[in-house]
């Protein structure tokens, strides 16, 4: 799986590379600016030297020139040529307005979390794999500020306690297994708590998780 | 249907033009009232003034007096003038300075033209009593007290005949209509005799006289003249108490630097406070926990040989610490300066803060250019704590915020439906946002009747950097 890597800290860069390369996965740019990112997403050769887009793109949200939010603007106008191409946008700090900005394409392929996770190296490697076969990764900070200005919706107040937990969990962009395995219960008890939340949320039943997932960020970020 | 609409619906501002008519007629008094008041304490000093004046001039008079006499007299008239300024000068000047200041303080209030303080500040500790010689120096060397001398004798002619002619017109007016009535339907007195001519008595009734039309709608028209003139001529004397009383030149520029001064303190001990804050908070927080992680990494790292899973225990443990001081240092940030503000400027930084704020709040920005980071900041601050009022205070869950930019000012309004009676002197929080928009020479104003809704406008005076054009 080939990897670009935007981060204009060495000591974050270096470490990210390794930690990506021990997992097994092959980090074919590592750039540190908004400019050589739009180059080696949109896969121009003239740019990092990658011959066509990466399969999922690590991204700090800010990066030179600007040292503001360069590598989220480069990762939106990459993803406007290439619509789903996978990004995990990486931040010191997590914004809903970024969130529903990076969501509003209702396309998957999406991740926002905070650096802190990169400390939990093996949920972060899945993460960045979920993404790049087209799921999300969101921060759970981003989930429950999500949640929390929701808090006057109708639908969302008549979820039971363990219902929102379990929509929180997806919203971040977990399977029905990864749920089960967490809150340890069955995932056929999962299942049934999802058909009352879409029940409950009037939303589209899907059997494919990533559309579920999207159609609940959809849901939450109206 | 419509007719009934139309004509309840027309009774509203008349009955509103009536009384704010008869209003403005009884404020006109008032002032009036305090501009002949003024003028009789302007007697004290100018009296005391000619009698000097006098009693100098009577020196060179030759005759028809000796030359014993004229000394005499001169010398009678020189003291009472001088015990007449001495023992009343300085007071009437003070009560004429606190008349002058209630004329400023209700044609301001009445007219919602505010008319500033233009007066040096008192010498001395406040609550002292002055020397005699020092308190006469501190008034005659402020030019606002000859500006409200001028203002007296101006107030005192002009004034009484602009605040008072409403009032005139109406009485004018009423006596007319009385006098016009009585004769148009012969309101009056008839002497009625008994026929054997022993009693007779007198008996008000109409009929009595011939009638005079012109003088009941002469007097209809003059009282509704001087209820419609009333409103305008007040406020034509509030901003002639605006052009005379306010603070004009070197006053000004004295208002000005008092107000520099005390802003800059305030800026100044603010940003002191906010350091200590941080200090504090970077000392029991973050640097805290980084120790705490230090110790558990040594711990761990004696641990390692002899019992590795004490020691992986521990590593958990240190992780968890640093991803608990990232989020303290993270916190902390947000409340120096937030990151969206710094990414994106000040409609993004709003919106993510209604965005977080638990409210439903609509935000509209229309600014062609950000601010210098400092007002940003500011405005930033500033609508932050006007939501979380929001929140807290006003019983509502909705709000709007709108930002725009006009001739030099930036203006914030923050909307809400909520139940309102806000009061700025209440919360030290209206407080602080009125003293970090001062800095910048910025305004708030806060207009929250019971029963909502709340409106709290800022302005703030600045210059627009151009907004940088990004592809996306």
């Amino acid at each position: 799986m080939r990897v670009v890597i935007a981060e204009d800290l060495f000591l974050l860069r270096d470490g990210l590379t390794r930690m990506l390369t021990a997992h097994g996965l092959d980090v074919t740019a590592a750039v540190d600016n908004g400019d050589d990112l739009l180059a080696a997403l949109t896969g121009d050769p003239a740019g990092a030297g990658t011959a066509g887009p990466p399969d999922v793109a690590v991204v700090d949200v800010r990066l030179p020139p600007t040292f503001t939010d360069e590598g989220l603007r480069a990762a939106l106008a990459a993803r406007r040529q290439l619509p789903g191409l996978p990004v995990l946008v990486l931040s010191q700090y997590v914004e809903q307005l970024y969130a529903r900005e990076l969501l509003a394409s209702g396309r998957g392929g999406i991740g926002y979390l905070l650096k802190d996770r990169v400390f939990d190296s093996r949920s972060f490697v899945d993460a960045v794999r979920r993404v790049a076969a087209g799921g999300t990764a969101m921060d759970p900070e981003v989930i429950a500020r999500l949640l929390a200005s929701n808090s006057g919706d109708d639908a969302i107040g008549a979820l039971s306690p363990r219902e929102r937990e379990v929509l929180g969990l997806m919203a971040e962009g977990r399977s029905n297994a990864a749920i089960a395995q967490r809150l340890t219960v069955t995932e056929r008890a999962v299942a049934k708590h999802i058909a009352s939340i879409f029940l409950k949320l009037d939303l589209q039943p899907s059997d494919d998780d990533n559309r579920r997932v999207l159609a609940v960020l959809a849901y939450l970020g109206r | 249907m419509d007719g009934t609409a139309i004509i309840s619906g027309g009774r509203g501002p008349w009955r509103a033009g009536v009384r704010g008519g008869i209003t403005a007629t009884g404020r006109g008094l008032a002032l009036a009232g305090l501009a002949l008041t003024s003028l009789a304490l302007l007697l004290v000093p100018l009296v005391s003034l000619l009698l000097i004046g006098l009693g100098v001039m009577s020196l060179f008079m030759d005759r028809p007096m000796s030359g014993l006499q004229r000394a005499a007299l001169s010398l009678t008239l020189l003291a009472a003038g001088l015990v007449l300024g001495r023992l009343f000068g300085v007071r009437a000047l003070l009560a004429l300075r606190a008349l002058t200041q209630l004329t400023r303080r209700l044609a301001g209030r009445w007219s919602g033209l505010p008319i500033a303080e233009p007066y040096r500040p008192r010498p001395g500790w406040t609550g002292r009593r002055l020397p005699y010689r020092q308190q006469l120096r501190w008034l005659a060397f402020d030019p606002a007290t000859w500006r409200d001398l001028a203002w007296t004798l101006v107030g005192a002619v002009v004034g009484v005949v602009i605040a008072a002619l409403p009032f005139v017109m109406m009485a004018m007016g009423l006596l007319a209509i009385r006098a016009g009535l009585r004769r148009q339907l012969g309101f009056g007195p008839a002497t009625l005799v008994r026929l054997d001519g022993t009693r007779s008595v007198t008996v008000w009734g109409f009929g009595h006289a011939a009638g005079q039309p012109l003088e009941v709608f002469g007097g209809l028209a003059l009282v509704g003249l001087g209820l419609a003139a009333a409103p305008l001529l007040l406020c034509g004397y509030a901003g002639l108490a605006n052009a005379l009383l306010a603070p004009a030149g070197p006053a000004e520029l004295a208002q000005r630097v008092d107000h520099l001064t005390q802003t800059r303190t305030e800026t100044i001990d603010s940003g002191a406070a906010e350091i200590r804050r941080i200090e504090r908070d970077l000392h029991d927080g973050a640097q805290a926990r980084l120790v705490a992680v230090g110790m558990t990494l040594g711990a761990a790292e004696d641990l390692i040989g002899s019992s590795p899973d004490a020691a992986r225990a521990l590593l958990v443990e240190a992780r968890a610490a640093s991803a608990q001081a990232l989020a303290e240092l993270r916190a902390l940030v947000r409340g120096i300066h937030p990151p969206v503000l710094a990414d994106r400027g000040l409609a993004d930084a709003i919106r993510a803060l209604a965005l977080d704020s638990g409210l439903k709040v609509d935000v509209t920005a229309a600014l062609p250019g950000r601010p210098q980071p400092p007002v940003e900041s500011a405005a930033y601050f500033a609508v932050c704590e006007l939501l979380a009022n929001v929140s807290k205070h006003a019983g509502t869950r909705q709000a709007w915020i709108d930002l725009h930019y006009e001739r030099g000012l930036l203006r914030v309004d923050v909307t809400d439906n909520g139940t309102g009676g806000a009061d700025p002197a209440g919360g030290t929080g209206l407080r602080g946002i009125e003293r970090r928009v001062a800095a910048f020479d910025g305004i708030l104003a806060l207009n929250s009747p019971v029963g909502g809704p709340t409106v709290a406008t800022m302005e703030i005076p600045c210059a627009l950097s151009s907004l940088k054009t990004f592809s996306c």
